[in-house]
């Protein structure tokens, strides 16, 4: 059984409520970054960049089997993390989960000031996006497996 | 500092802690702190004297009046302008000359004349001529710096030509920190009797500034970063121009007689103010004037200065961090990078540490092309920051290092 996207919300704000320091929290951002699914170096252009954020940030989506696979890249560590954590989330789901998840684990571990509209590594931006292309597999491919 | 306690228990936001750390804010470039007499006048404005200037006869509007006209002739006297006829209050820098742009480009800009710059120019030092260039078919030209951040003044000869118009200079640069030759730029540009426009949004509040020794034609500032309030700035002209240009905006105040078939505009400097200012904004700047006025600005430079060295000095110890701008001529403005490390990482972790400042293009974009970087840190200092808060910055610096290394 594959982990629901509340589920995997869940694990996440577990593991993050072991860290009792900010600097702990980062940390384990930074960890994560690492385990980013990366975007094809191609990929990386201004066609694939988000904008509205301070760091640059790199996002793509393939449909595969009825599902959204995302990969990302960015050149700040911390938004690296962040957008490890929302793949992990979000990534190989159909598009109407994706389209429908209520993503609150991001309030939960303590990363709400970074949802601001106006904050610089537009996280906003990044969620946004990947919901797009959610939409856009949707339209295209939706009736098919959904 | 003679007393920096004292000045620092003027400031109310000081005193907070942030992530329950000690607030250190470094982001005195983007906005500068309130002393508690400028809060104080604003909150007594609006529950005890709040009235419309210039309308009514009522005694509230009359005081209001007479405290905003006193605002102005503080700001007069603050820049040693002739007559406060030539001070027009403004919403800040950005007002200032975007109203400078069109007014001033109405009457004086026809297709292909040409408009100077720097490469070191706030984007607001810099849209509003792009759009003016836009609407004119006008030029618009640009003097280059060097990488230690020096303008390169002696490429200006070769910009100045017969369709110069206007020459529109930033003081002090908000990223580099730069202290420019204006008076230099000045006097060059009135031999050839083009005006020049000084953005003196970074050096009003950091050092003695006087429009009459410059003999610039016009200056513009922001109140919010002389520790006053937002939303109220200034823009200085001499009165040949600004009698000269049209007004920007179309309102109440800034008329004579109105019909439907004609109407006639009110004379300097309402004439720019059109519809209900900000009244206790332009109170408050005043106030906010007088109090660094009364600490001094020669002391605000010395005791800057000293912060501006002590910080040069503690950064540049630290292995893998290079500073951009590196004048001898330097207000109290650091910016600078970590090697291998994204500046929004480095300010995120600062901000958790306590400490504000600022990552990014710093509204200045072609500064971060000159160097070919995306964005920098910044730290930018005022008289009531101190030496302590600089080792807290060089402390948090490791920890990021630490942290990204």
């Amino acid at each position: 059984m594959v982990a629901t996207i509340s589920e995997v919300q869940e694990e996440i704000v577990n593991e993050f409520e072991i860290f009792d320091d900010w600097m702990d929290r980062y940390n384990y951002l930074i960890e994560l970054s690492n385990s980013l699914p990366l975007i094809k170096g191609e990929y990386k252009s201004n066609e694939y960049i988000i904008k509205g954020c301070q760091s640059k940030v790199w996002l793509n989506a393939e449909f595969v089997d009825g599902k959204v696979v995302y990969t990302a890249d960015s050149d700040a560590i911390i938004t690296k993390g962040i957008i490890s954590l929302l793949i992990r989330v979000l990534s190989e789901r159909s598009p109407k989960e994706i389209i429908n998840a209520k993503l609150d684990f991001i309030d939960k571990i303590g990363l709400r000031e970074n949802l601001s509209p106006t904050r610089a590594n537009g996280l906003l931006a990044m969620i946004k996006q990947m919901k797009l292309y959610a939409i856009a597999y949707n339209a295209k491919f939706g009736e098919l497996k959904n | 500092m003679q007393d920096i306690d004292k000045i620092r228990s003027d400031f109310p936001v000081l005193k907070q802690k942030v992530h329950g750390k000690p607030l250190v804010y470094f982001d005195n470039g983007a906005t500068t702190q309130k002393p508690e007499c400028v809060s104080d006048i604003v909150h007594k404005y609006y529950t005890e004297l709040n009235s419309s200037i210039h309308r009514g006869i009522h005694l509230l509007s009359g005081n209001a009046t007479e405290q905003y006209e006193k605002a102005r002739e503080t700001v007069k006297d603050f820049i040693g302008a002739k007559s406060s006829k030539e001070i027009i209050f403004t919403s800040g820098t950005t007002g200032s000359i975007n109203l400078l742009a069109f007014s001033f480009g109405e009457k004086y800009i026809s297709e292909g004349d040409e408009i100077i710059i720097s490469e070191m120019e706030h984007h607001a030092n810099i849209i509003p001529w792009q759009m003016l260039c836009a609407r004119k078919k006008a030029v618009l030209k640009v003097i280059p710096f060097n990488d230690n951040g020096d303008l390169q003044v002696d490429k200006l000869d070769k910009l100045i030509n017969k369709k110069t118009r206007l020459i529109s200079i930033i003081h002090i640069s908000n990223t580099l920190g730069t202290i420019n030759p204006v008076k230099e730029i000045i006097d060059k540009a009135h031999q050839y009797g083009i005006p020049v426009c000084i953005d003196a949004a970074q050096s009003v509040q950091h050092t003695p500034v006087n429009v009459q020794e410059l003999d610039c034609d016009f200056l513009v500032f922001s109140g919010h970063k002389i520790y006053g309030p937002t939303g109220i700035g200034v823009l200085f002209g001499k009165e040949k121009y600004l009698n000269a240009m049209p007004p920007y905006q179309g309102g109440g105040d800034m008329v004579d007689e109105v019909s439907f078939n004609h109407t006639t505009y009110n004379s300097l400097p309402f004439k720019f103010e059109a519809g209900t200012t900000n009244y206790i904004g332009a109170i408050a700047m005043g106030e906010a004037i007088n109090y660094i006025r009364q600490i001094g600005l020669e002391k605000i430079a010395q005791y800057e200065n000293e912060l501006l060295d002590y910080a040069t000095k503690c950064l540049l110890k630290i292995d893998g961090l290079t500073i951009y701008g590196n004048s001898t001529k330097k207000s109290s403005i650091l910016s600078f990078l970590i090697k291998g490390i994204h500046p929004l990482d480095a300010g995120m972790i600062l901000d958790k540490m306590g400490i504000a400042v600022r990552t990014g293009t710093h509204c200045a974009q072609p500064v971060m092309q000159h160097y070919s970087v995306d964005g920098m840190i910044r730290a930018s200092l005022s008289f009531y920051n101190t030496k302590q808060e600089i080792d807290y910055l060089c402390k948090g610096i490791e920890q990021v290092k630490l942290m990204f290394g």
